[in-house]
């Protein structure tokens, strides 16, 4: 078997592609290339291994579903979740990604060049040494990190020179960060998020994120490095306790 | 989950039905088999002036001549037909499609500013739950429907959707939740000109169905969408809204966003919130709604579905999945997202 395989997907099903995607890897293949994918679904998903998958055309929803441990590098937009439930690996998206992009991730990365949907980040989670990142070189809209639980997001809004915002950043959020380059008002706060200057700490952890990004995407990071940003957080450490239990 | 797309050409350039059922059967993962159709919108030039009442017969000795009856005191059957059908191997025809092109007698509502469309109206809904056996699914002019319980592909080759042409297609695939797949519950619901589209569920129908059967319609179908089709009508060909103005009645901004706008723009939202109370629709939805001259898209006011949207040349395309509106136009430009709850309208000239 080479160490690089390709595959020409036009018109196959996720089943067949997915097992051809299994076999490359069980076989020793370090690069995998899907040439004329069109909306197939679950690519990648539960795939474990040290190998790299480049994605030409447009995946279908839940790209990389608890994947442990591949790069999965995408030449065009995704549709919802890439990287739903996924365990470790990285997925770069070159192009927009549709909603709920990050859904419940526990571990590994996601890089995406332009905007983001609804619900990025949602249930994002995070366990002892297992915290997923997400960084969106575009904008995000409403409900960004919605309940999140653990990880990190990073918003840097590589269009204009600050994101745009909507409504509900850190709706029920309950742990991890959520970071945005510029202004964030009130108005676009969640209930039970807050937001803070980032300072110190927070900006160490921000810019080896920024130098990958450009990295991928081959832009320059001083922009974005020497910008200001905000943190959001949970409000408190347990801010919907008395919504679910009773406190004696 | 279900699967949606709609396209219109501008120019009213006709297309066949084939690019359609590819970009359909490319989201078959959003259907489970038992649901699935489109729309043609320009599809019988010879019977243009002629409302198209397509049924779904339960028996075809029995039961049209009570429909005929009922058509025949409310104008003339200018030409009838079955509805071409070919046999597949997993489509059970449980109904016999037919399809009348009828003429109303205008004189007979002279109190009607829109007379035809009033006859035709009262006549779906008096055959619809009056005559067991007989369901009209669809009544435009120059419109028409296909559907029956199978996959995209299945239903398309059951109708043999690439012998019509039409500027303007929505496509359906379904995936029934609430309620039984059958025949008259696949998509697009069709009532006169308006045909709709749905993925996700109205969970606010019961509140909807009250309002708009307080304005004479009837649901029939046992399924949420069949509402949109009637708010349609009655907000715009009734009541004369605009586009954007339905869409804001049905899925409008939240009061906190209300109270960010301009002055004027307020006035005219709380006025069409207050006005329109019991029309706002709640619950995951994207939906595309289609009349002969025009396409509009939209989802829920907290986007819990998704919708695309892509153009190219005279066409707009609006789908719930990019690779659908790829399969169809390879060379489409950008895909936008729409905003939650703002309507994406393509108007033909």
């Amino acid at each position: 078997m080479a160490d690089t395989v390709r595959i020409d997907a036009k018109g196959m099903h996720y089943t067949p592609l997915n097992r051809a995607i299994k076999a490359a890897v069980a076989s020793g293949a370090r690069k995998i290339e899907l040439d004329n994918i069109m909306g197939q679904r679950f690519i990648a998903d539960g795939l474990r291994g040290d190998v790299e998958i480049i994605i030409n055309g447009v995946p279908g929803g839940d790209l990389g579903m608890f994947m442990s441990g591949p790069t999965c590098i995408v030449h065009g937009n995704c549709e919802h979740a890439p990287g739903n439930t996924m365990d470790a690996g990285t997925i770069v998206i070159h192009g927009n990604a549709g909603d709920a992009v990050a859904h419940s991730m526990r571990g590994g990365m996601i890089f995406v060049r332009d905007d983001i949907g609804y619900r990025g980040g949602i249930h994002m989670k995070q366990y002892k040494e297992k915290r997923p990142i997400l960084v969106i070189g575009g904008s995000a809209r409403a409900f960004l990190g919605e309940y999140m639980a653990g990880g990190l997001i990073l918003v840097l809004g590589r269009k204009g020179t600050h994101p745009e915002l909507d409504r509900g950043i850190g709706s029920g959020i309950h742990g991890g960060k959520i970071i945005i380059r510029g202004d964030v008002s009130d108005k676009h706060l969640g209930v039970g998020a807050k937001k803070d200057d980032l300072k110190g700490e927070g900006r160490e952890e921000i810019t080896p994120l920024i130098e990958k990004f450009c990295v991928f995407f081959d832009l320059d990071p001083a922009s974005f490095i020497d910008d200001r940003y905000y943190l959001i957080t949970p409000a408190s450490a347990r801010p919907f306790a008395s919504k679910y239990t009773w406190e004696v | 989950m279900c699967g949606i797309i709609g396209v219109i050409d501008r120019s009213r350039k006709r297309m066949d039905g084939t690019g359609i059922r590819a970009a359909l059967s490319r989201m078959d993962e959003r259907g489970s088999g038992e649901g699935a159709g489109y729309a043609a919108y320009g599809a019988f030039p010879d019977f243009k002036e002629y409302y198209a009442l397509h049924v779904f017969f339960d028996n075809l000795h029995e039961i049209k001549p009570i429909v005929e009856e009922e058509l025949s005191k409310w104008g003339e059957i200018e030409h009838q037909e079955p509805i071409p059908t070919y046999e597949q191997p997993n489509i059970k025809k449980v109904h016999s499609p037919w399809r009348f092109f009828f003429r109303p007698d205008l004189h007979l509502m002279p109190r009607s500013t829109t007379p035809g469309d009033d006859i035709v109206t009262h006549l779906v809904m008096k055959i619809n739950t009056t005559i067991p056996g007989a369901l009209v699914y669809a009544s435009g002019k120059n419109v028409a429907v296909f559907k029956a319980s199978g996959w995209p592909e299945e239903v398309a080759a059951f109708y043999r959707i690439q012998d019509y042409e039409g500027y303007l297609w929505l496509g359906h695939n379904r995936y029934p939740t609430n309620t039984p797949g059958w025949w008259g519950g696949a998509h697009p619901f069709n009532l006169l000109h308006w045909s709709v589209v749905h993925n996700g569920e109205i969970t606010s129908y019961g509140t909807n169905r009250r309002y708009i059967e307080s304005y004479g319609y009837q649901c029939s179908m046992y399924t949420d969408t069949e509402v949109v089709a009637y708010l349609f009508d009655l907000l715009i060909r009734r009541h004369g809204l605009s586009l954007e103005m339905a869409v804001k009645a049905l899925a409008p901004p939240f009061w906190d966003e209300i109270d960010q706008m301009p002055e004027r723009e307020q006035e005219i939202m709380r006025a069409i919130r207050l006005t329109y109370g019991p029309a706002l629709m709640n619950g995951p939805f994207a939906i595309v709604v289609a009349n002969q001259d025009s396409m509009v898209g939209f989802t829920d006011r907290i986007k819990l579905r998704p919708l695309v949207s892509g153009e190219l040349g005279d066409r707009l395309y609006i789908s719930s999945e990019e690779a659908a509106i790829r399969t169809m136009e390879p060379e489409v430009g950008e895909i936008v997202m729409p905003r939650a709850g703002e309507p994406i309208i393509g108007r033909a000239r």
